[in-house]
């Protein structure tokens, strides 16, 4: 039985992070059934879909056969590279270092590749299934990977994360169903902080357990980790922006 | 053999798109691993130095970054 100070977390980690990813690849998939038809487009997800579905069927229950300690650390780990990657770029987003990401322009982008792509073909238009199937592994594989990693390293997790993750899939679908446009004012840079914030958490709290150390409270140290690394990352944005204005200055 | 180096380029820039970084995060997972069970710390200090280093990391790193 999963245990809600995990299973909480889990659950919006996931769902926040496939949020993001998921909102990505729809915008890449409606330029696709946009400018070479809906056949191939449609085609190319499910496809996509269903790779990504099998990676997770068969993969999280093989990790259970690994003993937890091992298991913990080494899911910790690769959770803390993933994490504070993400975080990082999302702190330097939030302090206006690097550029926001631009879904109505990254449509428009893909709109003009795809109409240079060569006539459309009748019947299953290759381009068409290869382009939404590519943007739906590029995008969806980070999906499966906090998946795996957030529902492995606790007992019965698996679940709840992967229902995180197929809410936002109903979630951006729908909204993709509504509006037939890109969905551009959703807060991409919050939702990328907010998770890099869980996903440190997690990998901070896994990776220590993996070491055997005794976390203070047990499993409530994890909200007390999200709201440390969330201090630490607005701490940090204020001096990015410091830095930032200091180097301006000097130059 | 190209799209298996694709793939894997892929998979690895999932965990690593600053070499530094990563290599800083995983030198201290292993020093505190191998060493804070050496320590005889106080049982709270351990965890507490765990999420000092990582933050520490974070923070240095993202703060290098807005300066370059």
């Amino acid at each position: 039985m999963a245990n809600w100070t995990h299973a909480g977390p889990s659950i919006l980690a996931a769902f926040l992070a496939s949020l993001v990813e998921f909102v990505e690849a729809m915008t890449v998939v409606l330029a696709v059934g946009a400018v070479r038809g809906w056949r191939g487009a449609l085609a190319g997800a499910g496809l996509g879909g269903a790779v990504l579905l099998a990676l997770v069927l068969i993969l999280g229950p093989a990790l259970s056969g690994i003993p937890i300690g091992p298991l913990q650390l080494a899911l910790g780990t690769l959770l803390l590279l993933f994490g504070m990657r993400w975080l990082r770029k999302a702190i330097l987003r939030a302090a206006g270092i690097i550029p926001l990401h631009d879904e109505a322009a990254a449509y428009v982008r893909e709109v003009a590749t795809l109409r240079g792509s060569g006539r459309i073909a009748a019947g299953w238009d290759r381009v068409a299934i290869g382009a939404a199937f590519k943007i739906t592994m590029v995008e969806g594989i980070e999906v499966v990977f906090i998946v795996i990693a957030v529902g492995s390293a606790g007992q019965g997790l698996l679940l709840p994360a992967g229902l995180g993750a197929l809410a936002a899939l109903a979630a951006v679908v729908l909204l993709g169903l509504a509006l037939h446009r890109p969905v551009a004012s959703i807060p991409e840079n919050a939702l990328k902080f907010a998770v890099g914030v869980l996903l440190c958490a997690f990998g901070t709290f896994w990776a220590g357990e993996g070491m055997g150390l005794a976390w203070p409270g047990g499993d409530w140290s994890v909200p007390g980790l999200i709201a440390g690394f969330l201090v630490v990352a607005l701490l940090t944005v204020r001096a990015c922006r410091a830095r930032r204005a200091v180097a301006g200055g000097a130059a | 053999m190209s799209w298996l180096r694709s793939t894997a380029g892929e998979v690895l820039g999932l965990f690593v798109d600053d070499t530094g970084f990563a290599l800083a995060i995983l030198v201290w997972l292993a020093a505190a691993w191998l060493g804070l069970p050496w320590l005889h710390l106080p049982p709270a200090a351990p965890p507490a130095i765990l999420f000092g280093g990582l933050a520490l990391i974070l923070a240095d790193s993202a703060v290098r970054g807005a300066g370059r």
